[in-house]
């Protein structure tokens, strides 16, 4: 398999110096107790945080990129979703239906207004506003933390799809383990800002 | 018509009135009084000595000292935009942001309006020069410590919003966009407001103390309409040009939000 994204020698605040590599429609699932330094890691992969080390994507460097341009093929989605408008419908330019019911929703759910969705809808709505930027790389930050069982398994069916048909590359940050075995092909753990393969 | 000059027992009279209130703030525990007085001490010191410093200037009138005392007015207004912001730029920029775009927009409205506009003999007549800088670094001022504490207050309180925006691949200018739109509007409402009561609810300041040197009220009131466009036009670009460049500094070259160049509280 090619390798989609690349990073070298990344050093963020406490975390790294560290190296992975993610094949296209690859899953690595991310564990590691809290202040380990996932989250720095996410952010320094999608050059939010300043770092150092570089980070390839199909052999672009991150650096001769511009940076939007980067975010918009690496997507990051943080644990807690943020929203600037009043509706949904604010939020996104246009829309992917069959992704929209994939995730549970009908076309009217652009009407509602963000304050009366629960954290859960919100988290599925910004996966999906994440998603219509249709990124190469996916870095997901605990997604399916304040999500029902049944919701989380449209979530893991998204992505698989994805994974499939897009050749999505995802680097998922989970503390449950059950989750990681069915989503990952790859396990890491993260420690200290330093991460090691679970056999 | 002269002038009716005032004596020193017509300020010692009007001052009484700021020590009453000075007095009252004391009994029902205001806490303005030491502010209050220290001001008005400020008032009479600052403006006494810059009538001794025009008074000086008029008898020599070359466009050197001009200058000099213009750069020495806006270095202070420059202090001043910086001193009123709940969170400034670090380091150089906390004092070069707002002293940058004064110097730009006041400068070369009055620069305009000397030559172009009212053109006296020379230009740089400091009985023309002085106050007409004055009043509009003054009002830029405003309008720029308005606008650049807006922008960085809102981006402080705001940066989760703008941190989400650029992960969806959001330019920082998207991301910070409307902040900026509103930080911009801030700024110039308050000349906009004094544009529009100006004759109505009050008498502008300038107009009046021409009125009261005895000048036909006409002709003050056409200079006063010169000096608001003027005034609104420089605070217009100088707030514009402020909040870009602040804007912009909240940023780096990889569109990451950087508030570690503002001052935490």
């Amino acid at each position: 398999m090619a390798s989609r994204l690349t990073i070298k020698q990344l050093v963020t605040r406490h975390v790294g110096p560290l190296d992975l590599e993610l094949a296209a429609g690859e899953c690595v699932a991310l564990s590691g107790p809290s202040g380990a330094g996932k989250t720095l890691l996410l952010r320094a992969v999608a050059d939010l945080d300043a770092h150092g080390g570089e980070v390839w994507l199909e052999g672009t460097a991150c650096q001769s990129m511009r940076a939007h341009e980067w975010r918009c093929r690496v997507g990051l989605l943080q644990a807690e979703s943020q929203w600037w408008g009043e509706r949904i419908g604010e939020h996104f330019q246009d829309v992917d239906e069959a992704l929209l019911g994939e995730l549970g929703f009908g076309r009217e759910v652009m009407g509602w207004e963000v304050a009366r969705c629960s954290t859960g809808e919100r988290q599925r709505l910004a996966l999906l506003r994440l998603l219509q930027n249709r990124p190469q790389v996916l870095l997901l930050d605990e997604p399916t933390a304040s999500l029902d069982a049944e919701n989380v398994s449209r979530v893991e069916a998204v992505i698989a799809r994805l994974r499939q048909e897009q050749e999505l590359a995802v680097l998922w940050v989970s503390h449950d383990a059950a989750q990681a075995g069915r989503v990952a092909t790859r396990r890491l753990h993260m420690l200290g800002g330093q991460i090691q393969e679970v056999a | 018509m002269g002038v009716i000059t005032l004596s020193p027992w017509d300020l010692a009279l009007a001052s009484t009135l700021v020590l009453l209130l000075g007095f009252i703030s004391r009994r029902m525990q205001f806490g303005i009084e030491k502010r209050l007085l220290i001001s008005a001490l400020r008032t009479t010191v600052q403006l006494t000595l810059i009538g001794f410093v025009l008074k000086v200037l008029f008898e020599n009138a070359t466009l050197v000292w001009v200058t000099l005392l213009a750069a020495l007015m806006l270095l202070i207004a420059g202090r001043e935009v910086m001193a009123r912001q709940e969170r400034r730029f670090v380091g150089w920029w906390g004092y070069g942001v707002g002293t940058m775009s004064m110097f730009i927009s006041s400068f070369a409205v009055t620069v305009l309006a000397l030559n172009v506009l009212i053109q006296p003999e020379p230009w740089y007549l400091p009985q023309y020069a002085i106050p007409l800088l004055g009043m509009l670094l003054g009002n830029t001022m405003n309008g720029i410590s308005l606008g650049l504490d807006r922008l960085t207050t809102s981006a402080w309180q705001q940066r989760q919003v703008i941190e989400a925006r650029l992960m969806l691949g959001q330019t920082s200018a998207q991301a910070i966009g409307e902040i900026r739109r509103e930080s911009m509007r801030v700024g110039l409402v308050p000349i906009v407001n004094a544009m529009a009561a100006a004759g109505v609810i009050s008498l502008p300041g300038m107009m009046t103390g021409q009125i009261l040197a005895g000048a036909p009220p006409l002709e003050a009131v056409k200079y006063q309409i010169l000096i608001m466009f003027m005034i609104a036009s420089g605070t217009g670009f100088g707030t514009l040009g402020a909040v870009w460049l602040g804007a912009r500094r909240l940023f780096d070259e990889r569109e990451r939000l950087r508030l570690d160049r503002i001052n935490k509280q």
